[in-house]
């Protein structure tokens, strides 16, 4: 007791690089969060795995040709997030084999680049797991850019992406722009393992995609709902992570998933059988 | 009358083998066809043919300018554990509408189509909740949502029990006595087909078009089926047996023989 009294929980933030990567982690984790809700509802949570994998082969790239972060790593990660969707939608792999071989293509290059050219550990280290030191305010700006395009999409075009994640075949009769949902679906991903990837880490972002959807599904039976929880548990996941991690210093990315796993672990243990029989039946691709 | 949907000589092929072949239907207004056929005969082809979904490797799928399609898929295509409202279900198709909260109107709108359905009050539960016939009345419900002048159902009464098949065919016949345009796919003869004013005999062809009692006739039924099945009429409708018939026929002649010894023993 007496040691968690003596514990400043004010101490971190007088520091100018924990307050940004406090509030970059905080944004990132409802982002993921929201975006998490689509992921593992339409079962693309390897999809979400995958891109953040090929991501780090654009921003290796960017790196070692000098070209701005955002710029190399964003053009990378689209292309391959339509590409992976395209391929599976064309059935001319299965979905599985499609990620595998596009994501882990582009990660392998990533690595083969930086130990040719870059400063190999030092840049992988940060871009797999995350440097909270590295976090800038254009970083934040950067998050709140795409965590606001993608917040206007989702509430915009709510119900066209509902019935394209409920229901597609009847939502092609319908006259839905499947596709083109799919591909904004795509891009929105993408552009979110971007942003948020110098704060988490390629490794872990695809936990905060799927770990505080999947907590909240057990949470609620509207979807509507699962919006509002699973950015919350994300947000409060990646707070509660920063701040641990600090204080047990221990790496942001790790501490911020473990604390969202043992948020999901909380509510399995105390949830009802029919709550704990919801993440059951949720797709792995 | 006015022709909905025209299908004119259309083949329709995946990779390299046809699903469906030179098979010409139209479908007037107010019209009311069950299209019947084994597994694999084309069926769930031809109802996305017309709706837009596959397109025709030969010939044409005309649907008349401004029709709009209500399309009810199969119950088993569902995804039950979907995180869902029966609310939202319907609303879900007033894409329209960016905002995603339902609006008083829509929700009174919504009321008085669940009621005409049968399943009023029923709009914040989850579909997961609903009886085997409430859940069909739903995705009923969410296609006439839409106002369609069509509406499409792929086996509606699939995987269903005879209490709901009953509530299904009823529930279509009232909107086909309301003036909707229907037509649906069935593998069940006896508990749907038989009951409809016009069937289409399938099997990647069209072997016959007309009345239940043009089609459902051992001559069509042994081409559509590639096995001789048998037709009793009851009540004025015909009923189609399979080849159990001949085992239960022995069987039944196998009785009335062992009775008759009885009594004669006696």
């Amino acid at each position: 007791m007496s040691l968690l009294l003596s514990i400043d929980l004010l101490a971190p933030y007088d520091f100018g690089f924990f307050e940004r990567g406090m509030v970059a982690a905080t944004l990132a984790g409802a982002l993921c969060g929201v975006l998490g809700v689509y992921v593992v509802l339409r079962g693309m949570s390897y999809i979400g795995h995958g891109l953040s994998h090929a991501v780090f082969g654009g921003a290796a790239a960017s790196a070692v040709m000098s070209i701005n972060f955002f710029v190399g790593a964003g053009i990378w990660g689209v292309v391959s997030g339509v590409l992976i969707g395209r391929i599976a939608r064309r059935r001319i792999l299965g979905a599985d084999a499609a990620i595998g071989i596009v994501t882990t293509a582009s990660f392998a290059a990533g690595i083969a680049l930086l130990n040719r050219y870059g400063q190999a550990r030092k840049s992988i280290e940060a871009v797999l797991f995350g440097s909270v030191l590295g976090v800038s305010w254009g970083d934040v700006a950067a998050i709140l850019v795409v965590g606001s395009v993608v917040a206007a999409t989702l509430v915009l075009a709510y119900r066209s992406f509902l019935f394209a994640t409920f229901d597609p075949q009847v939502a092609t009769v319908s006259g839905e722009r499947v596709a083109l949902i799919e591909v904004m679906l795509m891009v929105m991903l993408s552009g979110t393992i971007l942003v948020t990837m110098r704060v988490i880490g390629t490794l872990l972002i695809s936990a905060l995609l799927v770990i505080p959807a999947a907590t909240a599904r057990m949470m609620t039976n509207s979807f509507s709902k699962m919006l509002v929880i699973a950015p919350v548990i994300g947000a409060g996941s990646c707070f509660i992570g920063m701040n641990a991690s600090y204080h047990l210093d221990t790496s942001a990315g790790a501490t911020i998933i473990l604390i969202s796993a043992a948020a999901f672990t909380a509510v399995y243990l105390f949830a009802g059988r029919r709550a704990r029989s919801r993440v059951a039946s949720l797709h792995h691709i | 009358m006015t022709i909905l949907v025209r299908c004119d000589a259309t083949s329709v092929a995946y990779e390299a083998s046809y699903a469906l072949e030179n098979v010409t239907m139209h479908v007037h207004r107010g019209e009311f066809v069950g299209i019947v056929g084994p597994s694999g005969s084309g069926k769930t082809t031809l109802l996305r043919a017309i709706t837009g979904a596959v397109p025709a490797t030969r010939g044409s799928v005309e649907v008349a300018r401004g029709t709009r399609i209500g399309y009810v898929p199969q119950v088993e295509s569902v995804d039950w554990n979907f995180p869902i409202t029966v609310g939202e279900v319907l609303t879900m198709t007033r894409t329209r509408r960016r905002w995603p909260t339902i609006t008083a109107a829509e929700r009174e709108e919504m009321s008085h189509m669940l009621e005409s359905l049968g399943i009023g009050g029923l709009q914040d539960r989850h579909i997961r909740e609903l009886s085997g016939g409430q859940q069909q009345r739903v995705f009923v419900a969410r296609a006439m949502f839409g106002n369609p002048d069509i509406l499409l159902l792929d086996e509606p009464t699939s995987g269903v029990d005879v209490r709901t098949r009953h509530e299904v065919l009823h529930l279509l016949h009232d909107l086909h006595g309301k003036g909707a345009t229907i037509v649906l796919t069935t593998h069940d003869l006896n508990g749907l087909a038989s009951h409809l004013p016009r069937l289409v005999c399938l099997n990647r062809e069209v072997i016959a078009d007309g009345p239940p009692r043009e089609t459902l006739i051992p001559e069509v039924l042994e081409r559509t089926y590639g096995a001789p099945l048998h037709v009793l009429e009851h009540g004025g409708m015909p009923i189609v047996l399979d080849h159990d018939y001949e085992a239960s026929e022995v069987l039944r002649e196998t009785a009335h023989k062992l009775r008759n010894e009885r009594k004669l023993s006696r």
